[in-house]
Order: structure tokens, then sequence, then C-alpha cells
């Protein structure tokens, strides 16, 4: 009951955590991501506008902080699925962009829920060769934790994250559905156009 | 009889009859979500009753209920639920989440006022909400076909029948005053609706089909609960 006005909080959390470049392309990936989730949780707590929902606030900071930890192109290539292949440069670009705008959107109403949450991150075991890893954290507040783990995987600038579970349940794997089901119908443009309605809606309501 | 559960009944009977007739077949069809067809009319029911009597009501609870009110109702519903994911834990032979949800359970109804306040948690004792859906699932029952049932909304066949169990527990089930006994049945319904608001709003945001997002969530999100306690094992350790 309370437990889903927290995964709420938890998902605000976890996309707000996705933050700030690497210092050095060596840090550890549970390091990286435990750092630049304290770092992304003090602003949200400390800046009134972004927890009323300020979008302009919000954009920027996923941009400056968040987006430089993120492969965001293989993000939506794996929730596009095999169809990303087919799709044009072009295409490609309006897809990653229309997804983005709806992560964003969709979370954003929610940062007023960041309030006494803590974070807790669980031992990883990692070999060094290893190139991708799970990182798996704890949310707590009020009644039952909520479980968030990140995938990242190892580029030549560090780690990117690449995937996010909230409450047990994979982003990308919830989206290739969605999108699946919208291209089977609609094709790739078709997909786009509903992305672009449905982020246009969520900015009409939000007005 | 229990109002709930002759409740319950009334929405399998006819979940039951109209099943019948309605299996999605063809190359499209979701193989985890073969009554596709009839599920989305379901949900198109469910969401009308919503917007027209459950939204608005919780909306308005919202509105003229301070907040530290909501959350001891919230807290009082939790504390009982608490009991019987204890009971649930040790079907699961797991004594760690057994003796914490009990100890749960003690702390805040001796403590807390009868379970309005919720001291186990800022004592650090967690709570780890499991249901009879789990447990049999915990055992090897397989999930069957996604179901969404009316009223009660997404399930699967092995969750419904968890459901039934779930619900002759009920500790509301025990109230002896019918009055008393079906206020509290409403105020938990509203409660239960009120805290999902956010989620619900963010649900509409973020989904292309409402239906398919809904489902793939609470099926991937059921698999994940079970495995957690699967990958825990029997006994004390915590699977790490």
């Amino acid at each position: 009951m309370l437990q889903r006005r927290h995964w709420i909080a938890a998902t605000t959390l976890s996309l707000a955590s996705l933050a700030l470049p690497a210092i050095a392309a060596d840090e550890a990936p549970d390091a990286l991501v435990k750092r630049i989730s304290g770092e992304v949780l003090a602003t949200i707590k400390s800046d009134p506008a972004i927890q009323a929902g300020d979008m302009n606030r919000i954009i920027a900071l996923v941009d400056g902080k968040i987006m430089p930890n993120v492969n965001f192109t293989r993000m939506t290539a794996s929730a596009v699925g095999r169809y990303w292949r087919q799709a044009t440069p072009e295409q490609q670009k309006q897809l990653q962009d229309e997804f983005k705008t709806l992560l964003v959107r969709t979370y954003s109403g929610a940062l007023g829920e960041v309030k006494d949450q803590t974070l807790h991150f669980k031992p990883m075991r990692m070999q060094p060769t290893d190139t991708e890893v799970v990182v798996r954290s704890e949310v707590r507040g009020k009644g039952e934790p909520i479980q968030l783990d990140y995938r990242l995987e190892k580029t030549a600038n560090g780690w990117k994250i690449y995937d996010l579970n909230v409450l047990g349940v994979w982003l990308v794997e919830t989206y290739r559905t969605q999108f699946a089901q919208e291209i089977g119908a609609k094709g790739i443009d078709g997909l786009i156009a509903s992305l672009a309605q449905r982020n246009k809606s969520n900015t009409a309501k939000a007005s | 009889m229990k109002p709930l559960i002759s409740f319950l009944k009334f929405a399998l009977a006819v979940t039951a009859l109209a099943l019948a007739s309605c299996f999605a077949t063809g190359p499209d069809a979701n193989p985890r979500d073969p009554l596709e067809p009839f599920n989305r009319g379901v949900q198109r029911f469910n969401d009308a009753v919503d917007d027209a009597v459950l939204k608005p009501v919780a909306t308005a609870y919202v509105d003229v209920t301070p907040s530290p009110v909501r959350t001891g109702v919230s807290n009082f519903f939790g504390n009982l639920g608490d009991l019987w994911s204890s009971v649930n834990a040790a079907l699961q032979l797991r004594p760690r989440e057994t003796a914490e949800n009990l100890m749960r359970f003690g702390v805040n109804t001796a403590l807390g006022l009868g379970g309005l306040l919720d001291i186990a948690t800022e004592m650090g004792i967690p709570r780890t909400r499991i249901d009879f859906g789990q447990t049999l699932g915990r055992w090897g029952v397989g999930s069957g076909p996604y179901l969404v049932l009316p009223f009660f909304g997404p399930s699967t066949f092995r969750d419904t029948a968890g459901l039934v169990v779930d619900s002759n527990a009920d500790l509301l089930g025990g109230v002896d005053r019918v009055a008393n006994r079906n206020s509290l049945y409403t105020l938990r319904v509203i409660d239960k609706r009120a805290n999902l608001l956010g989620a619900s709003n963010m649900l509409e945001g973020a989904a292309l089909d409402k239906y398919s997002f809904t489902r793939d969530f609470y099926l991937n999100r059921r698999q994940s609960q079970i495995d957690d306690m699967i990958d825990k094992g029997i006994g004390l350790g915590n699977g790490e």
C-alpha cells in the first residue's frame, strides 16, 4: 500500500542517481552508482524548484548529471529490439529523443516524494575481467524497502548504466513489449508518432 | 459467510462464466496471456468503476484527511498484513522473515497503539510482505495464464487461488459487528486506492498501452518476488 508511493520515490531516486560524469574511468561500478546517487539526492533535497516539478531545472539535472553516465543509445536499442537495425539513423535519433522525454516526464512528477529515504548498497561480487555487472541497492524509508538495481557496461570512458530495475522489474524489458506492439501495428514511424503523442498529452496534463 | 469472501466468489463466478467463450488465438497471442480479449474487457470495466467511484472517493479522502491520520490508517492495515506475511514466511520455511514480521506485528500492536504507529520500522525491523500466491509459487506452482479479476484487478490463475486463501485468513473477517466490519473493508479499499493515486497517474503517463504495461509489470514483479525467496533458500541464509 504505502509501498506503491515509495516505488515512485524510488524510481525517482534511481533516475536521479544515474548522474555526474565519471571522475575517473577506472572507478568501480558500484562506487560510481553510490557516488552519483548520493550527489543527485542531495541536489534534489536542496532544490525546492526541482521538488515542485520545475521541468527546466529537472531537464538540466538529467542532461548535466545523469545522461553522461548512461548509454542511452543501447537502452533505446534494446527496448526497440530487433526492429532497431531496420530503423534509419534519423529514426533512431527520434526514438531516443522521444523515449528520453517520456521517461523524464513520467518520473519528474514524483520528485516531491523524495524526502527521508536513504540508499543502501548490497555487496557486489565482481571479477576484474567482467565487462557487464549488476549493482544492487535498496531504498529504505517507511514500510517495505524498495529494490533498485542497475545494469552497467564497461566502456573506454568508464562504466555506463544501460538498464534499471525497480521492484524487480527491468525497465527495458517492460518497454520492449510496448514498443513491439506499436511497431507491429504501425511500423517504426508509427511508434515514433505514438511516443510523440504520449509526450504531448503528458505535457498538456502537467501544465 | 464473510462478505469479502462472498464478494470474491461473486467476482470469480462472473469470471468463470465469461471465460468459457474467450480464448485468444492467432499469431499475436501472448503465451502468458491467452485470455487477452476477456482481460481487456474486464480491465475496461474496472477502469470505468475506478473513474466513476473509487478514484474520486480516494482523491476526496486525500483532500479532507490530514496526512498523519492517513499514515495511521495505512499503518493499521499494514500491521494486520504483517501477521499473515509471517504465516506465509513460515510456510516457506524462512525463520528470519517469520520472526521479523511477527515481531513487527507484536511491537506495533503493543507499543504502536494497535498498529496506528509503525514503531517497528523505526526500530529497523524490515517488512517482507508475502501472500499465499507467492508461497504457492515458491514451491513450484506455475503462475498459469494472466487473469484480470473484476474489482480485484491484475492476477493469474495461481494468484487467484492464493487470493481465496488470503481472504479466508483476513483478520477483518473476525470483526463481529457487520456494520463495523464493512466500514473497515471500505476504509481499507479507500486507503489502498489513495496510496496508489500517484502510481496510477504515473502509469497513465508512462504506458503506450496501459493494459500490456500493467500486465507485464505485474507478471514480472510477481516472478521476481518469488525468485527472490527461492534464492534465499530454506533457513536463515540470505542468498548472498
